[in-house]
């Protein structure tokens, strides 16, 4: 039954294609209660929403529209790079890899630099919720749920940029120290479709709390 | 198409697409802008998934997999919102 020319794989499979057919299937399964997760907080950020419309726009004027905007566009260009460094390891291009993959990393730092120095000047600006909260205009405790759910949602995002920053850069030198880079091919595959999520739930962060009351 | 240009094109889509969301959002077109706003991210999300995640190529139980997590989000905000819009 087994075919001794086929390639290796780990003995409770059938098939190196059934391998990889599962390793994929686990991390989607894990992508999807990603989905749960940071659906459940955008659905709190909706209600919120929906029951204190003016004030959420007002709070949303005080988040730097400059810096979320290039944080969008680092996490789109650090997954194209992510897809581009897949596609060359199922050619085996070890040099092409690691650096694509080394470059994605070092973006994530850039993002998670720059959503560094925003906390620092809204804390300094007394928007960080909690007794040195003060913020101008109506209803300062719905615009204090506001930065309730921006600091918690960024941050959790944050936490799962800095993680895929880490993955990002350990595949790369895995791959840069790799007798046989194609091997590690579902492992960079895994780390890149973890690295495109976190993308996608940003894309969606974006707007929710940087496009608020910006058209006057 | 080689999957090097539709990389490249998807890439530079998103960008636009983050361009035009950005731009809508500093005009006066009042209650359109969250719904445009959505429509512009799950646009955007359809891309990254589609071409970068090469969900189409999966297995089909991994397609399932990943459509199970937005049907169970669904029933999460079906009946969240159910009982905050009934109420007065």
């Amino acid at each position: 039954m087994t075919d001794p020319t086929a390639p290796p794989c780990a003995p409770q499979f059938e098939t190196a294609q059934q391998q990889r057919q599962s390793s994929l299937l686990g991390m989607w399964i894990f992508l999807s209660t990603e989905t749960l997760l940071f659906g459940g907080a955008i659905l709190c950020y909706a209600i919120y929403r929906m029951q204190h419309p003016a004030a959420f726009i007002a709070a949303g004027r005080h988040t730097l529209l400059l810096a979320g905007t290039i944080n969008t566009a680092i996490l789109l260009l650090s997954s194209y790079l992510v897809a581009r460094a897949v596609h060359h390891i199922e050619a085996g291009s070890r040099a092409a890899v690691t650096r694509l993959l080394g470059f994605a990393a070092a973006l994530a730092v850039v993002f998670l630099t720059i959503k560094g120095f925003e906390y620092t000047h809204e804390i300094h600006d007394g928007l960080f919720p909690g007794p040195a909260f003060h913020i101008e205009g109506d209803d300062p405790h719905a615009q204090q749920m506001f930065f309730v759910l921006y600091f918690t949602l960024t941050a959790l995002h944050a936490v799962h940029v800095a993680i895929g920053a880490l993955t990002l850069a350990v595949c790369a030198w895995k791959v840069h120290h790799a007798n046989d880079p194609q091997r590690l091919a579902t492992m960079v595959d895994l780390a890149g479709l973890y690295w495109h999520f976190v993308d996608i739930i940003w894309v969606f962060l974006f707007p929710l709390f940087y496009l608020l009351g910006r058209s006057s | 198409m080689s999957l090097s240009k539709q990389h490249l094109l998807t890439f530079v889509a998103l960008l636009v697409l983050l361009a035009i969301t950005v731009a809508a959002a500093c005009l006066p077109i009042g209650p359109c802008q969250l719904p445009l706003a959505l429509l512009i991210s799950t646009a955007k999300a359809a891309l990254i998934i589609l071409i970068f995640m090469r969900l189409p190529s999966a297995s089909s139980i991994a397609r399932l997999a990943f459509a199970a997590g937005f049907l169970w989000l669904l029933i999460l905000t079906a009946l969240s919102l159910s009982d905050y819009l009934t109420r007065n």
